[in-house]
């Protein structure tokens, strides 16, 4: 099996595994970062959702061994970006969590929304947030927890 | 001002009948039972439960640097009982909460429910149940505290005071909690302790944030699938495409060749057989089933199609059935004339739950012991059945209970089947920890779903336009009817499972001439609770009608509700009221809108709700949800609007378009989240307000209070918005 160096959170990794293991699996498998979750496999539930090369990416469809250079940040990285601290901090402020299981991929996809769209309008987070699914239903408090973020932002 | 005994309305659980239909309906397994239905308390209804001694060490743990670790006797799954549990007891202790730390407590006695006398996650029981509880273990703990410190001063007790984690004495003289914590620990347990007052609470009824939330944000919160030890495989199996399907044959070559499988075999299920696969990791299993050659012997077995069933439940529904109940004059009907009765039909299809973490289980079985480790509610009757599997005795297997993502009544069933699952497959691997993953398909296609229904109720109006009479035939399959003891003697009345009749038998409005009646039709499908179970369904055919009957008579939603309530003060009086005054942008809608309303009593919680509505592009838009709930006193108002606003959404899945499930061919149609689609941001309501009457009655629970009313609220406003009465989910079309 081949041997694939990866940029996780700033630090350079590696994973000898098939190449067709999803990042997902190498992510919480290979190299134990288990803070980014599988709830579907097939991309429809964002639980899975890390930044490769800056985008929002469903980490269970991309095979590592299309990642190359790419940087990549997981929910455990994500707070050495001020965003990704805002994000966070707004999630704990808003009590926005549950059982908390989709929250990491919820995160990741907001972090990705901000930093394209710093002051995003309802449409603009249902459009970016569209993809992710929380079955506790905590949708009106990630969408405060988004606005309180980007208001801590300016 | 400390009383030693609570005020009554804080202290009065006692195992009434609704009580003891609840612990039925939720508890699960049935070997258990028999630990409490023998319970005294049980031979006399009303009776108070008997009087438990719980050790506050095995509840509570003071480290030397101050931090408190408090142990929860739940599951977390979402509804915030690592937060609430804690607070009850954190504040009776007069801990510092910055300190409390809360962890979920392994299978054990001593973590059973005080009145289910299991130990288990459901009914939403959690605060009702251990509100004393945990109350009691705090005080007793402070009490001890307290001696300690007075002891040491050579001075009375009672010229100590605590505050947050320091016990104070005459003069200037303190020590903290983790101080006097190993002496303490000496001290006799007392048998009765002062509780504090409520207007002494610092914790209780607060808005307190959730202790469990930045883990769950930066990553850290281990749920069960995370879960990593040493050696340890991952484990799927290839279950039968129709339930009770069984393995004829496989070719097993090519999952053989897979890098990192280590074995594959097949392997009996509670229905039908499978084939299990087990690998270094979840990839390579998955891999590797993909890669099995299964001949699947599906003769002999019921191959169900869903337009089928809705034809033969719908044929049902136009019998009358076993009777749930009749009161008043049955023949009353007849002197209605017909242009004063309204004849409805319902339908309902399955639903799967699909919590967010798949389902999964480790064991680890090593030959006289096991360890398993399980995010699932229900901690006695799981460990017994992993023993059971292993040939061991429940104590000879360590249980820890895991977090969970989600549950919504998918981690719990009698047949503790992916328990067993896991343990069959580990005690083949000795010594190795095997990790059981559902994967979301499993999950979709699994079965254990909210039963299809039908319904037909015919209404006879009266002159003052309130039900005169009220016919109803109820279609559901049952998973208590035919299980024996000891639940179906308990649960079932005359051939009627009280879980698929709950909410219209004990329907809170006064119907003067109502009969109940009902089928349970048998079908291979497996079905469970949902949250909030029978509600689900006949709670929507309740409010939608209620809410056609107030339109023909041309009187306010609410308003009508509140005139068909009996007068007296009630739980849902109060919310209907509180709603009233809450919802008054009800009557300033915009043209395109439309609002509707639905209520719900569910384990003595009162829920009503207004919705606004409008149909943007053919899509049905939920703008708003005021909701009012009672739910006695709020012990933490910020997890009762959380739990109350997920509810919403949660019962909101029943109107999905791609929300069923269906069969054809006895083969589930959908197959993940591409095709059984639950509510996302863009199906939830914009904004939901949660109002809690203020109240001083013993907590209630609101895990499942608000599931009910979002839906029916939903089809009521849509009435209004398009004169079009929905009495068939899913929703296909607006």
């Amino acid at each position: 099996m081949p041997t694939y160096q990866l940029y996780v959170n700033g630090e350079r990794k590696e994973a000898t595994v098939d190449a067709s293991t999803p990042l997902l699996w190498v992510l919480r498998e290979e190299l134990k970062m288990t803070g980014t979750k599988y709830g579907c496999g097939i991309g429809a539930c964002g639980a899975c959702m890390v930044h490769v090369g800056g985008i929002a990416t469903r980490s269970c469809l991309v095979p590592v061994s299309l990642i190359g250079e790419r940087r990549i940040v997981t929910i455990e990285g994500v707070r050495r970006d001020p965003v990704g601290r805002a994000v966070q901090d707004a999630w704990v402020e808003k009590d926005v969590v549950q059982c908390g299981y989709c929250q990491s991929g919820q995160i990741m996809g907001a972090v990705a929304l901000l930093k394209a769209t710093p002051k995003p309008t309802d449409a603009n987070i249902e459009q970016s947030m569209g993809g992710n699914m929380c079955r506790c239903g905590t949708y009106v408090r990630i969408r405060e927890a988004i606005k309180s973020a980007s208001a801590q932002l300016k | 001002m400390r009383e030693t005994l609570e005020t009554e309305s804080l202290s009065d659980r006692r195992l009434s009948r609704r009580t003891f239909l609840r612990v039925s309906a939720a508890a699960a397994g049935g070997l258990l039972v028999s630990l409490y239905v023998d319970l005294p308390a049980f031979a006399d209804e009303g009776q108070q439960a008997p009087a438990k001694g719980y050790p506050p060490e095995a509840f509570v743990h003071i480290r030397p640097d101050g931090r408190i670790i408090i142990t929860v006797n739940r599951l977390e799954f979402g509804q915030g009982v690592t937060t609430s549990l804690p607070m009850l007891l954190a504040d009776e202790m007069d801990a510092d909460w910055s300190q409390v730390v809360a962890e979920l407590a392994p299978a054990g006695d001593i973590y059973k429910d005080p009145v289910y006398g299991l130990q288990m996650t459901g009914g939403s029981g959690s605060i009702a149940n251990s509100f004393q509880q945990y109350r009691e273990l705090g005080a007793k703990t402070r009490a001890m505290l307290i001696a300690t410190a007075a002891a040491r001063w050579q001075v009375a007790p009672d010229q100590c005071r605590a505050a947050n984690s320091i016990v104070h004495g005459p003069g200037s003289r303190s020590a903290r909690y983790a101080e006097l914590a190993n002496d303490a620990a000496r001290q006799q347990v007392p048998d009765t302790v002062p509780l504090k007052n409520p207007s002494e609470f610092l914790l209780i009824g607060k808005r307190v944030r959730r202790l469990d939330s930045r883990a769950k944000c930066d990553g850290s919160q281990k749920f069960g699938l995370d879960l990593d030890l040493p050696g340890m495989k991952v484990a799927l199996i290839a279950r039968p495409p129709v339930f009770g399907g069984r393995v004829r044959s496989f070719d097993d070559r090519e999952a053989r060749g897979t890098a990192g499988v280590r074995d594959v075999f097949e392997m009996a299920l509670v229905s039908g057989s499978g084939v299990a696969v087990v690998a270094d990791g979840f990839w390579a299993a998955k891999q590797a089933r993909d890669r099995l050659r299964i001949d699947w012997n599906l003769s002999g077995i019921e191959h169900p199609d869903s337009s089928e069933l809705r034809n033969r439940f719908r044929e049902l529904a136009r019998m009358t059935g076993s009777v749930a109940l009749s009161r008043g004059d049955a023949t009353a009907m007849d002197r209605i004339a017909p242009a004063n009765r309204i004849v409805a039909e319902y339908e309902f299809p399955y639903l799967a739950h699909t919590p967010m973490e798949p389902l999964n289980t480790t064991v680890r079985f090593d030959g006289d012991r096991a360890e398993a480790w399980v995010p699932s509610q229900s901690q006695t009757t799981e460990q017994m059945a992993i023993a059971e599997v292993l040939g061991l005795k429940p104590e000879q297997v360590t249980h820890h209970t895991e977090f969970a993502g989600g549950g919504f009544g998918r981690r719990t069933q009698f047949d503790c089947h992916v328990q067993r699952e896991a343990a069959a497959i580990a005690k083949r691997f000795h010594g190795t920890p095997i990790k059981l993953v559902w994967t979301r398909e499993d999950d979709v296609r699994g079965g254990y779903y909210r039963t299809m229904s039908a319904h037909r109720v015919e209404v006879g109006i009266g002159g003052d336009g309130t039900p005169a009479a009220w016919k109803h035939v109820i279609v559901g399959q049952s998973w208590i009817v035919g299980s024996g003891p000891p639940w179906e003697p308990i649960l079932v009345k005359d051939g009627v499972d009280y879980l698929v009749v709950e909410g219209v038998t004990d329907s809170p409005y006064a119907i003067p001439n109502l009969h109940v009646s009902a089928h349970h039709p048998t079908v291979n499908v497996p079905v469970a609770q949902w949250r909030s179970v029978g509600h689900t369904h006949n709670d929507f055919v309740m409010e939608t009608l209620i809410d056609e009957l107030a339109a023909r008579a041309n009187v306010d939603p609410i308003a009508y509700r509140l005139r068909l309530l009996a007068p007296e003060p009630s739980k849902l009086r109060a919310a209907l009221t509180l709603l009233q005054s809450k919802a008054g942008w009800r009557s300033s809608l915009p043209r395109s809108h439309a609002s509707g309303v639905a209520c719900s009593i569910y384990h003595d919680t009162a829920t009503a709700c207004a919705v606004d509505v409008s149909i943007d592009s053919k899509r049905l838009r939920i703008h708003r949800v005021t909701v009012a709930v009672d739910c006695g006193l709020a012990v933490n108002p910020l997890s009762v609007e959380s739990q109350v606003q997920g509810g919403i959404v949660f019962g909101l899945s029943q109107l999905m378009a791609n929300g069923a499930i269906t069969l054809k061919d006895g083969r589930v149609e959908q197959r993940n989240f591409d095709g059984f689609t639950p509510p996302y941001i863009v199906d939830a309501p914009v904004t939901i307000d949660v109002h809690i009457v203020p109240s001083g009655a013993a907590p209630t629970g609101v895990g499942e209070c608000p599931v009910p009313v979002g839906a029916p609220a939903v089809i009521n406003a849509l009435a209004r918005l398009t004169g079009t009465r929905h009495r068939a989910l899913p929703l296909l079309s607006v």
